[in-house]
Protein backbone atom coordinates (compact mmCIF):
# COMPACT_ATOMS: atom_id res chain seq x y z
CA UNK A 1 0.00 0.00 0.00
CA UNK A 2 1.37 3.51 -0.80
CA UNK A 3 2.09 5.32 2.48
CA UNK A 4 1.49 9.27 2.72
CA UNK A 5 4.34 11.05 3.05
CA UNK A 6 5.45 13.38 6.00
CA UNK A 7 8.21 16.23 4.62
CA UNK A 8 9.88 18.70 6.20
CA UNK A 9 10.48 21.68 3.82
CA UNK A 10 13.76 23.75 4.51
CA UNK A 11 14.28 27.21 3.62
CA UNK A 12 17.86 28.17 2.72
CA UNK A 13 19.01 31.55 2.20
CA UNK A 14 22.95 32.00 1.83
CA UNK A 15 23.47 29.18 2.93
CA UNK A 16 21.54 28.68 5.59
CA UNK A 17 18.11 26.83 7.37
CA UNK A 18 15.64 30.08 7.88
CA UNK A 19 12.11 29.95 8.58
CA UNK A 20 9.59 32.78 7.82
CA UNK A 21 5.57 33.70 9.11
CA UNK A 22 3.82 34.17 6.14
CA UNK A 23 6.84 34.79 3.79
CA UNK A 24 8.62 37.48 6.32
CA UNK A 25 10.47 37.98 9.15
CA UNK A 26 13.43 35.58 8.37
CA UNK A 27 15.14 34.40 11.39
CA UNK A 28 18.31 31.46 11.10
CA UNK A 29 17.41 28.02 12.21
CA UNK A 30 20.52 25.54 11.67
CA UNK A 31 22.90 24.16 9.15
CA UNK A 32 20.84 22.61 5.82
CA UNK A 33 22.83 19.22 5.28
CA UNK A 34 22.90 18.83 9.51
CA UNK A 35 19.23 19.29 9.49
CA UNK A 36 18.44 17.02 6.31
CA UNK A 37 20.15 14.23 7.85
CA UNK A 38 18.63 14.03 10.96
CA UNK A 39 15.39 14.57 9.52
CA UNK A 40 16.35 11.16 7.33
CA UNK A 41 17.34 9.54 10.23
CA UNK A 42 13.90 10.19 12.61
CA UNK A 43 12.22 9.19 9.14
CA UNK A 44 11.07 11.98 7.03
CA UNK A 45 9.74 10.48 3.96
CA UNK A 46 10.67 13.56 1.61
CA UNK A 47 12.84 17.30 1.83
CA UNK A 48 11.72 20.09 0.01
CA UNK A 49 14.63 22.85 0.31
CA UNK A 50 13.55 25.99 -1.45
CA UNK A 51 16.63 28.77 -2.62
CA UNK A 52 14.96 31.68 -0.70
CA UNK A 53 18.87 33.83 -2.17
CA UNK A 54 18.57 36.26 -5.01
CA UNK A 55 22.20 36.66 -6.06
CA UNK A 56 23.69 34.70 -8.85
CA UNK A 57 26.33 34.26 -6.49
CA UNK A 58 24.67 32.17 -3.61
CA UNK A 59 22.92 30.27 -6.40
CA UNK A 60 25.93 28.82 -6.26
CA UNK A 61 26.20 28.16 -2.28
CA UNK A 62 22.73 26.55 -2.75
CA UNK A 63 23.92 24.18 -5.43
CA UNK A 64 26.65 23.41 -3.16
CA UNK A 65 24.39 22.67 -0.19
CA UNK A 66 22.20 20.28 -2.96
CA UNK A 67 24.74 18.27 -3.48
CA UNK A 68 26.04 18.32 -0.27
CA UNK A 69 22.24 17.27 0.39
CA UNK A 70 22.36 14.17 -2.28
CA UNK A 71 25.74 12.79 -0.54
CA UNK A 72 23.84 12.68 2.96
CA UNK A 73 20.81 11.33 2.81
CA UNK A 74 19.12 8.55 1.14
CA UNK A 75 15.52 9.68 0.72
CA UNK A 76 14.22 11.64 -2.09
CA UNK A 77 14.13 15.70 -2.10
CA UNK A 78 13.19 17.92 -4.28
CA UNK A 79 14.46 21.48 -4.80
CA UNK A 80 12.43 24.78 -5.50
CA UNK A 81 13.12 28.70 -5.82
CA UNK A 82 14.44 30.44 -8.76
CA UNK A 83 14.24 27.83 -11.22
CA UNK A 84 13.40 29.87 -14.65
CA UNK A 85 15.01 27.69 -17.19
CA UNK A 86 15.36 23.95 -18.44
CA UNK A 87 18.91 24.69 -17.61
CA UNK A 88 18.23 25.44 -13.97
CA UNK A 89 16.38 22.25 -14.20
CA UNK A 90 19.22 20.47 -15.15
CA UNK A 91 21.44 21.99 -13.08
CA UNK A 92 19.24 21.00 -9.93
CA UNK A 93 18.89 17.62 -11.17
CA UNK A 94 22.53 16.82 -12.08
CA UNK A 95 23.26 18.42 -8.33
CA UNK A 96 21.11 15.22 -7.06
CA UNK A 97 17.60 16.39 -5.95
CA UNK A 98 14.82 14.40 -7.34
CA UNK A 99 12.44 16.90 -8.26
CA UNK A 100 12.24 20.51 -9.11
CA UNK A 101 9.67 22.66 -7.76
CA UNK A 102 8.56 25.42 -10.07
CA UNK A 103 6.54 28.20 -9.26
CA UNK A 104 6.73 31.98 -9.99
CA UNK A 105 8.25 30.60 -13.36
CA UNK A 106 5.42 28.77 -14.08
CA UNK A 107 2.99 31.46 -14.28
CA UNK A 108 4.78 33.44 -15.94
CA UNK A 109 6.00 31.25 -18.80
CA UNK A 110 3.41 27.24 -18.49
CA UNK A 111 5.62 26.73 -21.25
CA UNK A 112 8.05 25.77 -19.28
CA UNK A 113 6.56 23.06 -17.24
CA UNK A 114 5.64 21.21 -20.72
CA UNK A 115 9.21 21.45 -21.73
CA UNK A 116 10.64 19.94 -18.33
CA UNK A 117 8.10 17.65 -18.24
CA UNK A 118 9.25 16.28 -21.87
CA UNK A 119 12.36 16.73 -21.02
CA UNK A 120 13.06 15.39 -17.27
CA UNK A 121 9.77 13.07 -17.30
CA UNK A 122 6.63 14.35 -15.45
CA UNK A 123 7.23 12.58 -12.39
CA UNK A 124 9.98 15.12 -11.60
CA UNK A 125 8.08 18.45 -12.31
CA UNK A 126 6.49 20.13 -9.12
CA UNK A 127 4.27 22.94 -9.32
CA UNK A 128 4.14 24.68 -6.71
CA UNK A 129 1.43 26.71 -5.97
CA UNK A 130 1.21 29.52 -3.44
CA UNK A 131 -2.94 30.80 -2.81
CA UNK A 132 -4.57 33.03 -0.72
CA UNK A 133 -8.07 33.62 -0.07
CA UNK A 134 -9.48 36.70 -2.19
CA UNK A 135 -12.92 36.30 -1.46
CA UNK A 136 -15.23 33.81 0.11
CA UNK A 137 -14.41 30.54 -1.20
CA UNK A 138 -12.04 31.49 -3.82
CA UNK A 139 -8.41 31.19 -4.08
CA UNK A 140 -6.11 33.23 -6.26
CA UNK A 141 -2.50 32.03 -7.46
CA UNK A 142 0.59 34.86 -5.56
CA UNK A 143 3.90 34.95 -7.45
CA UNK A 144 7.20 36.12 -5.84
CA UNK A 145 7.23 35.43 -2.90
CA UNK A 146 3.67 35.71 -2.00
CA UNK A 147 3.70 38.78 -2.84
CA UNK A 148 1.90 39.60 -6.45
CA UNK A 149 -1.46 38.60 -6.64
CA UNK A 150 -1.80 37.35 -10.24
CA UNK A 151 -5.50 36.81 -10.42
CA UNK A 152 -5.43 33.76 -11.59
CA UNK A 153 -7.96 30.87 -9.89
CA UNK A 154 -5.67 28.59 -8.35
CA UNK A 155 -8.40 25.46 -8.63
CA UNK A 156 -8.06 25.95 -12.12
CA UNK A 157 -4.19 26.52 -12.33
CA UNK A 158 -3.34 23.19 -10.73
CA UNK A 159 -5.80 22.01 -13.65
CA UNK A 160 -3.96 23.79 -16.11
CA UNK A 161 -0.52 22.41 -14.10
CA UNK A 162 -1.73 18.98 -14.71
CA UNK A 163 -2.50 19.40 -18.01
CA UNK A 164 1.47 20.61 -19.26
CA UNK A 165 2.35 17.45 -17.10
CA UNK A 166 3.34 18.66 -13.92
CA UNK A 167 3.74 15.06 -11.92
CA UNK A 168 2.89 17.04 -8.55
CA UNK A 169 1.38 19.69 -7.02
CA UNK A 170 2.55 21.36 -4.00
CA UNK A 171 -0.22 23.99 -2.26
CA UNK A 172 1.02 26.43 0.02
CA UNK A 173 -2.04 28.10 1.57
CA UNK A 174 -0.62 32.18 2.55
CA UNK A 175 -3.24 32.62 4.91
CA UNK A 176 -2.76 29.93 7.38
CA UNK A 177 1.39 29.61 6.78
CA UNK A 178 2.94 30.15 10.11
CA UNK A 179 0.19 30.28 11.76
CA UNK A 180 -0.20 26.90 13.52
CA UNK A 181 -4.08 26.81 13.49
CA UNK A 182 -3.73 23.75 10.51
CA UNK A 183 -3.63 23.18 6.89
CA UNK A 184 -6.34 24.96 4.65
CA UNK A 185 -8.46 21.88 4.38
CA UNK A 186 -10.99 23.44 2.03
CA UNK A 187 -8.28 24.52 -0.71
CA UNK A 188 -6.78 21.54 -0.05
CA UNK A 189 -9.49 19.42 -0.67
CA UNK A 190 -10.60 21.08 -3.62
CA UNK A 191 -7.30 20.70 -5.38
CA UNK A 192 -7.09 17.09 -4.79
CA UNK A 193 -10.72 16.51 -5.71
CA UNK A 194 -9.76 18.71 -9.74
CA UNK A 195 -6.65 16.81 -10.26
CA UNK A 196 -5.17 13.20 -10.61
CA UNK A 197 -1.56 13.78 -9.28
CA UNK A 198 -0.70 13.58 -5.77
CA UNK A 199 -1.04 16.65 -3.87
CA UNK A 200 1.50 18.17 -0.80
CA UNK A 201 -0.18 20.36 1.32
CA UNK A 202 1.48 23.38 2.99
CA UNK A 203 1.16 25.73 5.33
CA UNK A 204 -0.08 25.78 8.99
CA UNK A 205 0.58 22.75 10.86
CA UNK A 206 0.67 23.28 14.53
CA UNK A 207 -0.35 19.97 16.24
CA UNK A 208 -0.73 16.00 15.46
CA UNK A 209 -4.12 16.39 14.38
CA UNK A 210 -3.68 19.09 11.95
CA UNK A 211 -1.42 16.43 9.72
CA UNK A 212 -4.16 13.29 10.12
CA UNK A 213 -6.81 15.82 9.18
CA UNK A 214 -5.39 17.04 6.20
CA UNK A 215 -4.36 13.77 5.02
CA UNK A 216 -7.73 11.76 6.18
CA UNK A 217 -10.38 14.94 5.40
CA UNK A 218 -8.79 17.18 2.53
CA UNK A 219 -7.00 14.08 0.84
CA UNK A 220 -3.58 15.26 0.32
CA UNK A 221 -1.08 12.51 -0.65
CA UNK A 222 1.65 14.16 1.51
CA UNK A 223 2.04 16.91 4.39
CA UNK A 224 4.34 19.67 4.53
CA UNK A 225 5.88 21.27 7.18
CA UNK A 226 8.72 23.72 8.55
CA UNK A 227 8.84 25.20 12.10
CA UNK A 228 6.94 22.47 14.00
CA UNK A 229 9.98 19.91 12.37
CA UNK A 230 12.32 22.49 12.62
CA UNK A 231 11.83 23.58 16.47
CA UNK A 232 11.67 20.00 17.62
CA UNK A 233 8.26 21.01 18.67
CA UNK A 234 7.14 17.37 16.45
CA UNK A 235 9.27 15.25 16.73
CA UNK A 236 8.74 13.13 13.57
CA UNK A 237 8.87 9.41 15.21
CA UNK A 238 5.85 10.53 17.74
CA UNK A 239 4.08 12.32 14.51
CA UNK A 240 4.42 8.99 12.70
CA UNK A 241 3.13 6.63 15.86
CA UNK A 242 0.26 8.96 16.28
CA UNK A 243 -1.08 8.96 12.42
CA UNK A 244 -0.40 4.72 12.12
CA UNK A 245 -2.76 4.82 15.08
CA UNK A 246 -5.00 6.88 13.19
CA UNK A 247 -5.14 4.03 10.43
CA UNK A 248 -3.03 5.87 8.35
CA UNK A 249 -0.73 4.19 6.23
CA UNK A 250 2.57 4.85 7.25
CA UNK A 251 5.70 4.34 6.63
CA UNK A 252 7.24 3.61 9.96
CA UNK A 253 10.88 1.60 9.65
CA UNK A 254 13.62 3.45 7.85
CA UNK B 1 34.55 -0.86 -10.25
CA UNK B 2 30.66 -0.34 -10.94
CA UNK B 3 30.22 1.15 -14.35
CA UNK B 4 26.81 3.38 -14.54
CA UNK B 5 26.19 4.35 -17.80
CA UNK B 6 25.82 8.06 -18.79
CA UNK B 7 23.22 8.80 -20.89
CA UNK B 8 23.18 12.39 -19.81
CA UNK B 9 19.67 10.80 -17.54
CA UNK B 10 18.74 13.83 -15.06
CA UNK B 11 19.45 12.85 -11.58
CA UNK B 12 22.32 9.80 -11.52
CA UNK B 13 24.72 11.26 -8.61
CA UNK B 14 22.66 10.14 -6.01
CA UNK B 15 23.44 6.44 -6.82
CA UNK B 16 27.01 7.47 -7.15
CA UNK B 17 26.59 9.00 -3.68
CA UNK B 18 24.58 5.82 -2.45
CA UNK B 19 27.19 3.40 -4.11
CA UNK B 20 29.76 5.84 -2.25
CA UNK B 21 28.22 5.22 0.99
CA UNK B 22 28.67 1.19 0.64
CA UNK B 23 32.35 2.05 -0.07
CA UNK B 24 31.36 0.76 -3.72
CA UNK B 25 33.90 2.26 -6.39
CA UNK B 26 32.00 3.54 -9.35
CA UNK B 27 32.34 5.37 -12.16
CA UNK B 28 29.78 7.41 -14.15
CA UNK B 29 30.51 6.63 -17.98
CA UNK B 30 30.12 6.15 -21.91
CA UNK B 31 33.45 4.54 -22.27
CA UNK B 32 32.78 1.37 -24.22
CA UNK B 33 35.87 -0.27 -22.51
CA UNK B 34 35.69 1.22 -19.20
CA UNK B 35 31.87 -0.95 -19.23
CA UNK B 36 33.58 -3.85 -20.75
CA UNK B 37 36.08 -4.20 -17.46
CA UNK B 38 33.65 -3.00 -14.89
CA UNK B 39 32.18 -6.12 -12.38
CA UNK B 40 28.94 -4.71 -13.02
CA UNK B 41 26.86 -2.04 -15.25
CA UNK B 42 23.81 0.17 -13.61
CA UNK B 43 21.34 1.88 -16.39
CA UNK B 44 20.12 4.17 -14.13
CA UNK B 45 17.24 6.21 -15.53
CA UNK B 46 15.34 9.05 -15.37
CA UNK B 47 13.05 10.93 -18.24
CA UNK B 48 11.52 9.55 -21.17
CA UNK B 49 11.88 5.60 -22.98
CA UNK B 50 12.17 7.34 -25.99
CA UNK B 51 14.94 9.61 -25.48
CA UNK B 52 16.85 7.43 -23.23
CA UNK B 53 17.09 4.92 -26.47
CA UNK B 54 17.40 7.59 -28.81
CA UNK B 55 20.62 8.49 -26.32
CA UNK B 56 21.76 5.23 -26.05
CA UNK B 57 21.56 4.09 -29.83
CA UNK B 58 23.45 7.89 -30.92
CA UNK B 59 26.26 6.80 -27.91
CA UNK B 60 26.75 3.50 -29.37
CA UNK B 61 25.51 2.44 -25.69
CA UNK B 62 22.95 -0.52 -27.58
CA UNK B 63 25.58 -2.70 -29.16
CA UNK B 64 27.63 -2.53 -25.58
CA UNK B 65 24.88 -3.17 -23.19
CA UNK B 66 23.49 -5.77 -24.93
CA UNK B 67 27.08 -7.68 -25.80
CA UNK B 68 28.08 -7.29 -21.89
CA UNK B 69 24.97 -8.88 -21.08
CA UNK B 70 25.10 -11.77 -23.60
CA UNK B 71 28.65 -12.35 -21.31
CA UNK B 72 26.81 -12.85 -18.63
CA UNK B 73 28.48 -9.62 -17.06
CA UNK B 74 25.42 -8.32 -13.80
CA UNK B 75 23.07 -5.86 -15.21
CA UNK B 76 21.36 -3.47 -12.76
CA UNK B 77 18.43 -1.42 -14.46
CA UNK B 78 17.02 0.98 -11.94
CA UNK B 79 13.28 2.60 -12.39
CA UNK B 80 13.62 3.70 -16.62
CA UNK B 81 16.50 1.80 -16.53
CA UNK B 82 14.47 -1.26 -15.67
CA UNK B 83 11.79 -0.96 -18.42
CA UNK B 84 14.68 -0.48 -21.46
CA UNK B 85 15.26 -3.95 -20.50
CA UNK B 86 12.18 -4.91 -22.10
CA UNK B 87 10.77 -5.42 -25.95
CA UNK B 88 8.85 -2.57 -26.24
CA UNK B 89 7.15 0.77 -24.78
CA UNK B 90 4.07 2.34 -24.65
CA UNK B 91 5.05 5.70 -23.27
CA UNK B 92 3.79 8.58 -26.05
CA UNK B 93 3.94 6.26 -28.53
CA UNK B 94 5.71 2.87 -29.44
CA UNK B 95 9.04 2.23 -28.99
CA UNK B 96 11.51 -0.65 -29.40
CA UNK B 97 13.20 -1.04 -26.15
CA UNK B 98 16.44 -3.67 -25.62
CA UNK B 99 14.60 -6.68 -25.56
CA UNK B 100 16.75 -8.31 -23.12
CA UNK B 101 13.68 -9.06 -20.81
CA UNK B 102 10.07 -10.16 -22.48
CA UNK B 103 7.31 -8.00 -21.73
CA UNK B 104 6.06 -4.22 -22.28
CA UNK B 105 5.85 -1.00 -20.49
CA UNK B 106 2.53 0.43 -20.21
CA UNK B 107 0.68 3.38 -18.75
CA UNK B 108 -0.39 2.59 -15.12
CA UNK B 109 -4.20 2.84 -14.86
CA UNK B 110 -5.55 6.09 -14.17
CA UNK B 111 -8.44 4.69 -11.38
CA UNK B 112 -5.24 5.89 -9.54
CA UNK B 113 -3.04 9.04 -9.07
CA UNK B 114 -0.50 9.02 -11.82
CA UNK B 115 2.48 9.09 -10.94
CA UNK B 116 3.02 6.86 -8.44
CA UNK B 117 5.08 8.44 -6.21
CA UNK B 118 5.99 7.77 -3.00
CA UNK B 119 6.99 4.68 -0.56
CA UNK B 120 5.17 1.47 -1.31
CA UNK B 121 5.46 -2.14 0.42
CA UNK B 122 7.45 -4.55 -1.62
CA UNK B 123 5.85 -8.67 -1.97
CA UNK B 124 7.82 -11.04 -2.19
CA UNK B 125 7.15 -13.57 -4.84
CA UNK B 126 10.48 -15.47 -5.13
CA UNK B 127 13.23 -16.01 -2.80
CA UNK B 128 16.62 -14.42 -2.97
CA UNK B 129 19.01 -13.68 -1.68
CA UNK B 130 18.35 -10.14 -2.94
CA UNK B 131 15.76 -10.07 0.48
CA UNK B 132 18.91 -11.31 3.08
CA UNK B 133 17.90 -8.57 6.06
CA UNK B 134 14.72 -7.39 4.73
CA UNK B 135 11.66 -7.22 6.52
CA UNK B 136 8.36 -8.69 4.42
CA UNK B 137 6.21 -5.15 3.38
CA UNK B 138 9.28 -3.10 3.36
CA UNK B 139 9.07 0.23 2.10
CA UNK B 140 10.52 1.49 -0.74
CA UNK B 141 10.44 4.77 -2.71
CA UNK B 142 8.69 4.80 -6.25
CA UNK B 143 8.44 7.50 -8.91
CA UNK B 144 6.92 6.28 -11.88
CA UNK B 145 4.17 6.77 -14.99
CA UNK B 146 4.42 3.60 -16.25
CA UNK B 147 5.21 -0.30 -15.34
CA UNK B 148 6.06 -3.31 -16.97
CA UNK B 149 3.10 -5.45 -18.24
CA UNK B 150 1.67 -7.52 -21.06
CA UNK B 151 2.93 -10.85 -21.90
CA UNK B 152 5.97 -10.65 -19.33
CA UNK B 153 8.04 -14.10 -18.10
CA UNK B 154 6.33 -14.67 -14.61
CA UNK B 155 8.72 -16.42 -13.10
CA UNK B 156 11.01 -13.24 -13.53
CA UNK B 157 8.66 -11.60 -11.03
CA UNK B 158 10.89 -11.52 -7.42
CA UNK B 159 8.52 -8.42 -5.86
CA UNK B 160 5.67 -6.53 -7.13
CA UNK B 161 3.58 -3.70 -5.28
CA UNK B 162 0.28 -3.03 -5.42
CA UNK B 163 -0.78 0.20 -7.15
CA UNK B 164 -3.73 0.26 -10.00
CA UNK B 165 -2.70 -3.17 -10.15
CA UNK B 166 0.40 -5.27 -9.85
CA UNK B 167 3.66 -3.58 -10.47
CA UNK B 168 6.99 -5.64 -10.93
CA UNK B 169 9.68 -3.95 -8.26
CA UNK B 170 11.92 -6.45 -8.38
CA UNK B 171 12.85 -8.06 -11.66
CA UNK B 172 15.35 -11.09 -12.33
CA UNK B 173 16.80 -13.34 -15.91
CA UNK B 174 20.10 -14.52 -14.73
CA UNK B 175 22.49 -11.66 -14.93
CA UNK B 176 19.85 -9.06 -15.64
CA UNK B 177 17.67 -7.66 -12.62
CA UNK B 178 15.80 -4.61 -12.72
CA UNK B 179 14.28 -2.05 -9.92
CA UNK B 180 11.66 -0.36 -10.95
CA UNK B 181 11.97 1.97 -7.30
CA UNK B 182 15.12 3.82 -6.35
CA UNK B 183 16.83 1.81 -3.85
CA UNK B 184 19.35 5.03 -3.92
CA UNK B 185 16.55 6.57 -2.41
CA UNK B 186 14.72 3.91 -0.60
CA UNK B 187 16.78 4.89 3.10
CA UNK B 188 18.11 1.75 5.05
CA UNK B 189 16.06 0.01 2.60
CA UNK B 190 17.41 0.42 -0.34
CA UNK B 191 20.76 0.54 1.09
CA UNK B 192 20.62 -2.83 2.34
CA UNK B 193 19.05 -3.90 -1.57
CA UNK B 194 21.87 -2.56 -3.14
CA UNK B 195 24.79 -4.47 -0.84
CA UNK B 196 22.74 -7.25 -1.38
CA UNK B 197 22.86 -6.36 -5.21
CA UNK B 198 26.32 -6.52 -4.62
CA UNK B 199 26.99 -9.25 -2.86
CA UNK B 200 24.90 -11.72 -5.05
CA UNK B 201 27.11 -10.60 -8.18
CA UNK B 202 30.60 -11.02 -5.75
Amino acid sequence: MLAKRIIPCLDVDKGRVVKGKKFQNIADVADPVELAKRYNDAGADELVFYDITASNEERNIFLDVVEKVAREISIPFSVGGGIRSIDDINRVLRSGAEKVSINSAAVTNPSLIKQAAAKFGNQCIVLSIDAKETSQGKWEVFINGGRKNTGIDAIEWAKYGEQLGAGEIVINAIDTDGEKNGYNMTLTRAIAGAVNIPIVASGGAGKLEHFSQVLKEANADAALAASVFHYEEIPIPTLKAYLAAEDIIIRREM
Amino acid sequence: MIAIIDYDAGNIKSLQFALDKLNVKSVLTKDPQTIKEASSIIVPGVGAFKDAMKSLNELGMVEVIMQVAAAGKPILGICLGMQLFYEKSFEDGEWQGLGLLKGSVNPIPDNVKVPHMGWNTLTKHADSTLFHNIIDDAFVYFVHSYAVGGVYEKETLVASAEYGGTVPAIVQKDNVVGMQFHPEKSGTVGLQLLTNYLEMIS
